[in-house]
């Protein structure tokens, strides 16, 4: 290595790129963020879902109001972002025991769980959506 | 000798986080297999289940699981993204008075069945 002089710090240009939403992160990075993300949107749930279990479990007509207000749109649509949030951070936080556990450290392996996180908690919402909405 | 330098909570916690983990995803899989029985398709089925001994047991072991594992998680974002000491502070009480009383209204509900 070629001598600096020595009163002069070294100032070398390295690349800096750290925009966030600028680099394209990899699928597990993407599974993990929205770990946080499902489980801080599950956290601001928590009154409206135990509201909503005491409801169910108050009394015949109480049962009835919580299935009509899960039909309404505007409790309905939120209620399917907190069960997809459920789902995900259900099957992202299985695939993070497993890493605990030492399996599926591998570079394919991982990526191959990401994307069955993924698939498997979206595959899920729509199965219980389509349940909910009495498709089958 | 106790040790003076850090809070030693990390790991621990980080234990606790994954057996709480453990107990709500086996709920999780109780409730997923009552809900394909048909539990929900009537009030008298639906009160009855939670009803049971078994199930009054499980579903507020549940919720103090989720209670504990939630504060952990939260807590951590806070230390994450929060760095003011008073406003930290100030989240981290108010995380954990609304978790007790979620954790009380949970066993309120269980308890009236």
């Amino acid at each position: 290595m070629a001598a600096s002089p020595s009163n002069q710090p070294i100032r070398r240009s390295r690349p800096k790129f750290l925009d966030l939403l600028a680099i394209r992160q990899p699928l597990a990075a993407i599974v993990s963020i929205l770990h946080r993300i499902s489980g801080a949107l599950l956290f601001l749930a928590l009154p409206a879902l135990i509201a909503m279990f005491g409801l169910s479990l108050e009394s015949p007509a109480g049962f009835e109001r919580a299935g009509q207000l899960m039909l309404q749109p505007m409790i309905g649509i939120p209620l399917f972002g907190l069960a997809w949030a459920y789902l995900h951070h259900f099957c992202a936080g299985i695939r993070f025991l497993l890493l605990d556990m030492h399996i599926g450290l591998d570079k394919v392996g991982a990526r191959r769980s990401a994307v069955a996180v993924l698939a498997i908690s979206l595959g899920l919402t729509a199965l219980l959506a389509a349940k909910l909405l009495e498709v089958f | 000798m106790r040790t003076t330098t850090g809070a030693h909570y990390g790991l621990s916690d980080w234990i606790v986080q994954r057996i709480t983990a453990v107990v709500m995803a086996i709920y999780t899989l109780i409730i997923m297999v009552a809900l394909l029985c048909g539990v929900a398709s009537s009030y008298e089925r639906w009160h009855a289940f939670f009803s049971l001994g078994l199930m009054q047991f499980l579903s507020f072991l549940f919720a103090v699981c989720l209670c504990y594992h939630a504060w952990i998680g939260i807590r951590d974002i806070w230390m994450d993204y929060v760095k003011p000491v008073w406003v930290r502070l100030a989240l981290h009480s108010l995380t954990v008075l609304a978790l007790l009383g979620y954790a009380d209204w949970c066993l309120e509900i269980l308890w009236r069945l």
